[in-house]
C-alpha cells in the first residue's frame, strides 16, 4: 500500500510525525522512521482532519458553464476539502438513480475529492410527490433536499421527514416562506431603505423554521436546516433542541463574517438567499455557533458565470462561491477572534456535518481516515478570486484580509492539493 | 471627472444650493416668450425611460431644448424591462452615438448607477425602482426655498406610502441637508423599517403628522407598482391618510401641500385641495423644469 509520512506537523498543538498507509492513518509519533514513501516537510504548518462540506453546488449536470465536477473538485480541495455533498438542483434535477450514479462516476473519474450527491425531496423540486428515496439511497444519495427551493406544502413535508425518516436519511430543508419573500432581493433593514432594495423580511426564513420543528417534534423525527441567518432562527433551533426535538442545523461562512452593510453599494456578488442580515444577526451566529445551536459550518458554495451577476443587484443571480474561503473566513473569524477553537472548528467542519450525513471522515489518530488537511495558521493574505479554482468568481470577500492558508490537502491518503 | 446625478446621497448643502441658485434664473427663462438659449448648443441629451412617464421625461427634454441641447428619446418598450444586459448595452449604443448625458429611468434600483459605472458620459438618474429621485427632490426642495425663503429649521412631513417610494428617500437626505425637519406618516405597511435611522422622524397620528408642519408632502399611491393589499381601500387610504383642507388647518399658519404628481384625487389629496390655493402641485411642474435646466448646466459645464 502507499505510505506518506507528514513531517513535523502540528498535531492538537504538538510537533509530531504522520504516517499513512492506504487510505489510513498508521502511526502518529514523534521521529518516525520510513523508507520508500513520500514525505511532505510539513514544519509550521498544521494538520486538521480535512474537512466535510454537506452543502455546495457542483452544477453539473446542466449547468457546467457555471460549474462542473472537475472545477468544483479542484476547487473543493484547494478549499482543505476531503468531501462533499452537492445539492440536486442540478439540470435535469437530481431526482433520480442514473443522476445521482451519473454524479458519482464523475466524481471518480475526476478522482479528488470525494462527491456524496444529495437527492431532491421531491419529483423534479417541484414540491408534489416525494422522490424514489429508497432507491435513491441505494444509488449513492446520502440526504434528500429541495434546496434552492422550500417545500411550500407542510403535508410534503411530513411525509418526506418520515419517509426519509424510516431509511434513516435525513432531510435538509432549506427554509423560505416564499409569500413573505414578496420580490425582496435582500435582508429588510437599514440598507435596504436606504438604497431602495425591496427587502426580505426574517420572518420568512423563521416561520419555515418554526414549522419544520413543530413537523420534527410532533412527528418525532429528524430535520435538518439549512443555511440560517437570522437570530431568530438559531433562537428557534436553540430551544427546540433544549426540549429534545431531532433538528440540527448549518450556517455559512458569510452569516458570521459578513453583513449587509456589503449590499450597500449594490454588489450584486453581495446578493445571495437567505440574504446577508445585519450585525445583530452575525453576533446571533457566532453566539450560536459557541453555544452548539449551530452544528455545522457549510458553505452552500454557488458558484454563477460573470454575467450572471451582472446587470445590476436587482437581477442578479443569488449564490457566493465560497468553498476556497470557508476555512480562511471561519479561522479568522471565529478562532483568531478567540470566539471558539481550532478544535471546535473542526468539529463544525468535519466531524459533526459528517455525522449528519452519515459519511466517514478523517480522524487524526491511528487507524483514522488518511483525509488530512494541511494548514498554515500564521499566513496573513488578502482573497484573491482570480485564484479561484472555482468557475464561479462571485465572492464578497474579495481583497479581504485573512488569516489561515490551506497548504496540503490529503484524501484518502493521496495528495490531492498543494501549495 | 464626469458629474452623475445619481441619488441625493453625498450632494452637499453648497451643490443644492448652487443649483437652486441658478434654477432662480432658468425659472425666468420658462416663464419668459423667448426660451431659446444656446448654453447647452452641441450637447446631446438622451432619454431613457423604462418605466412610464408624462411629466419628468417632458421636463427633462423641454430642459434640454430650451437650452440648446440636442434631445434623442429612446423608444423602450416596457417589455424588454429588467433585463440587465439590455441596459448596457442600450447605454453603450447610445453613449457610442456622442450622448452627452443619459437621462435614465428603471425599475429597478441601482439601474442608472449601474449604468453609470459602464459608460462614459453622464447619467441623470430620473427614478430607480424604490431607491431615488434626486430630480424630484431638487424640485421639491426648490419650491420649498422659494416659498419659504430658506429651508432650514422647516417641518416637512410627508405622508403615505414612504416604503415604496424613491421621492420620499430622496427628499428625507435633501432635506435633511439643508436643514429641514422630515417627518414621515402612513400606513404602518407603508412605513420602511429604520426609517429614523434615514434621519427622519415617525408620526403616531394623523393629527401630529400636521400639526407644526410647513409643508405637508403627498405621495403617490404607486398603482403600477403597488402590491395589492397594503391598505383595504382608497376609501379608507382617504379617511385615515388623505390630505384635506380641513387637515391642513391642523398645519402652522402658511403651510403648503405639495405632491410629485400624478395625484390620485380624492385618495390622496381631496378634490378639494387640489383647488385650493395651499396647493403647490402644478407650481411645481414649472420648478421641475428650471431645476433640470440648472442640473443639465451643472452636469455639463467645463
Amino acid at each position: 500500500m502507499k505510505k506518506l509520512l507528514i513531517k513535523s506537523v502540528l498535531v492538537r498543538g504538538e510537533k509530531k510525525d504522520i504516517l499513512t498507509d492506504g487510505d489510513r492513518i498508521e502511526k502518529i509519533a514523534a521521529g518516525i522512521k520510513a523508507d520508500g514513501c513520500d514525505v511532505i516537510d510539513a514544519d509550521g504548518l498544521t494538520a486538521l482532519p480535512a474537512f466535510v462540506d454537506m452543502h455546495v453546488h457542483l452544477r453539473e449536470p446542466g449547468f457546467e458553464y457555471k460549474e462542473d465536477i472537475e472545477s468544483g473538485s479542484k476547487a473543493a480541495v484547494a478549499g482543505g476539502f476531503s468531501a462533499v455533498c452537492c445539492m440536486p438542483n442540478t439540470k435535469p434535477v437530481t431526482d433520480n438513480k442514473y443522476i445521482v450514479r451519473y454524479i458519482k462516476d464523475r466524481a471518480k473519474e475526476v478522482g479528488l475529492v470525494k462527491v456524496y450527491p444529495i437527492a431532491a425531496v421531491s419529483v423534479g423540486e417541484k414540491g408534489e410527490t416525494i422522490t424514489e428515496m429508497g432507491k435513491l439511497k441505494e444509488a449513492g444519495a446520502v440526504a434528500f433536499s429541495d434546496d434552492g427551493r422550500p417545500v411550500e406544502s407542510a403535508q410534503l413535508m411530513r411525509i418526506a421527514l418520515e419517509y426519509a425518516g424510516g431509511l434513516n436519511m435525513p432531510v435538509i430543508s432549506h427554509c423560505e416562506d416564499l409569500s413573505l419573500v414578496n420580490d425582496g432581493v435582500m435582508n429588510e433593514g437599514y440598507i435596504s431603505t436606504l438604497t431602495g432594495l425591496k427587502g426580505i423580511t426574517r420572518a420568512s426564513e423563521e416561520v419555515m423554521v418554526a414549522r419544520d420543528i413543530v413537523l420534527a417534534e410532533t412527528l418525532g423525527a429528524r430535520v435538518h436546516i439549512a443555511h440560517i441567518s437570522t437570530k431568530g432562527s438559531a433562537q428557534l433551533i436553540r430551544e427546540a433542541k433544549a426540549r429534545g426535538v431531532k433538528v440540527t442545523c448549518e450556517t455559512c461562512p458569510h452569516y458570521f463574517a459578513a453583513t449587509d452593510e456589503l449590499c450597500k453599494d449594490n454588489d450584486a456578488n453581495a446578493k445571495v438567499n437567505p440574504p446577508l442580515r445585519e450585525e445583530s444577526d452575525r453576533l446571533a451566529m457566532i453566539e450560536a455557533i459557541k453555544d452548539g445551536t449551530v452544528d455545522a459550518i457549510v458553505t452552500d458554495h454557488a458558484p454563477h458565470a460573470k454575467h450572471e451577476k451582472e446587470g445590476g443587484f436587482v437581477g442578479a443571480a443569488n449564490g457566493i462561491s465560497g468553498i476556497e474561503t470557508s476555512f480562511a473566513l471561519s479561522y479568522t473569524a471565529l478562532v483568531k477572534s478567540g470566539e471558539i477553537t481550532l478544535e471546535r472548528l473542526g468539529e463544525l467542519m468535519t466531524a459533526n456535518p459528517a455525522s449528519i450525513v452519515n459519511i466517514e471522515c478523517g480522524r487524526l489518530e491511528e487507524g483514522g481516515k488518511a483525509d488530512i488537511t494541511l494548514v498554515d495558521l500564521n499566513e496573513k493574505y488578502a482573497i484573491d478570486k482570480n485564484e479561484f479554482f472555482s468557475k464561479g468568481k462571485n465572492t464578497p470577500f474579495h481583497g479581504r484580509e485573512v488569516y489561515g492558508r490551506v497548504r496540503f490537502t490529503v484524501v484518502d491518503g493521496n495528495v490531492r492539493y498543494k501549495r | 471627472m464626469k458629474r452623475d446625478f445619481l441619488c441625493m446621497q453625498g450632494v452637499s448643502a453648497d451643490t443644492l444650493t448652487k443649483l437652486m441658485d441658478d434654477a432662480v434664473g432658468m425659472k425666468k427663462i420658462v416663464l419668459s416668450g423667448d426660451k431659446s438659449r444656446d448654453i447647452l448648443k452641441g450637447k446631446t441629451v438622451a432619454t431613457l425611460f423604462y418605466e412610464n412617464s408624462t411629466r419628468t421625461r417632458c421636463s427633462f427634454e423641454d430642459a434640454a431644448k430650451y437650452l440648446g441641447a440636442t434631445v434623442t428619446v429612446v423608444d423602450v418598450s416596457t417589455s424588454s424591462v429588467q433585463k440587465g444586459e439590455s441596459i448596457l448595452d442600450t447605454g453603450r449604443t447610445i453613449e457610442a452615438m456622442g450622448t452627452d448625458v443619459i437621462v435614465i429611468r428603471h425599475s429597478a434600483s441601482g439601474a442608472p448607477k449601474y449604468l453609470a459605472d459602464n459608460v462614459k458620459c453622464s447619467v441623470i438618474n430620473a427614478g430607480d425602482g424604490l431607491h431615488a429621485h434626486p430630480t424630484q427632490a431638487l424640485l421639491d426642495l426648490f419650491t420649498i426655498r422659494e416659498k419659504f425663503g430658506r429651508v432650514e429649521g422647516l417641518t416637512v412631513t410627508i405622508i403615505g406610502d414612504v416604503k415604496h417610494s424613491r421621492v420620499a428617500r430622496s427628499n428625507i437626505v435633501s432635506l435633511t441637508t439643508m436643514g429641514a425637519k422630515v417627518r414621515v406618516y402612513g400606513p404602518p405597511t407603508m412605513i420602511p423599517v429604520a426609517a429614523e435611522r434615514l434621519g427622519c422622524e415617525v408620526c403616531t397620528s394623523i393629527e401630529d403628522a400636521f400639526r407644526g408642519s410647513d409643508v405637508i408632502m403627498g405621495l403617490r399611491i404607486q398603482l403600477e407598482r403597488q402590491q395589492k393589499g397594503l391598505f383595504p381601500s382608497y376609501g379608507e387610504y382617504a379617511r385615515f391618510f388623505g390630505v384635506n383642507p380641513e387637515r391642513m388647518k391642523l398645519a402652522n399658519k402658511g403651510a403648503i401641500a405639495m405632491h410629485p404628481g400624478p395625484v390620485n384625487r380624492g385618495v390622496e389629496f381631496s378634490y378639494a385641495l387640489c383647488e385650493d390655493e395651499c396647493c403647490y402641485k402644478d407650481v411645481q411642474v414649472t420648478n421641475g423644469l428650471a431645476t433640470r435646466m440648472a442640473l443639465l448646466k451643472w452636469i455639463l459645464e467645463d
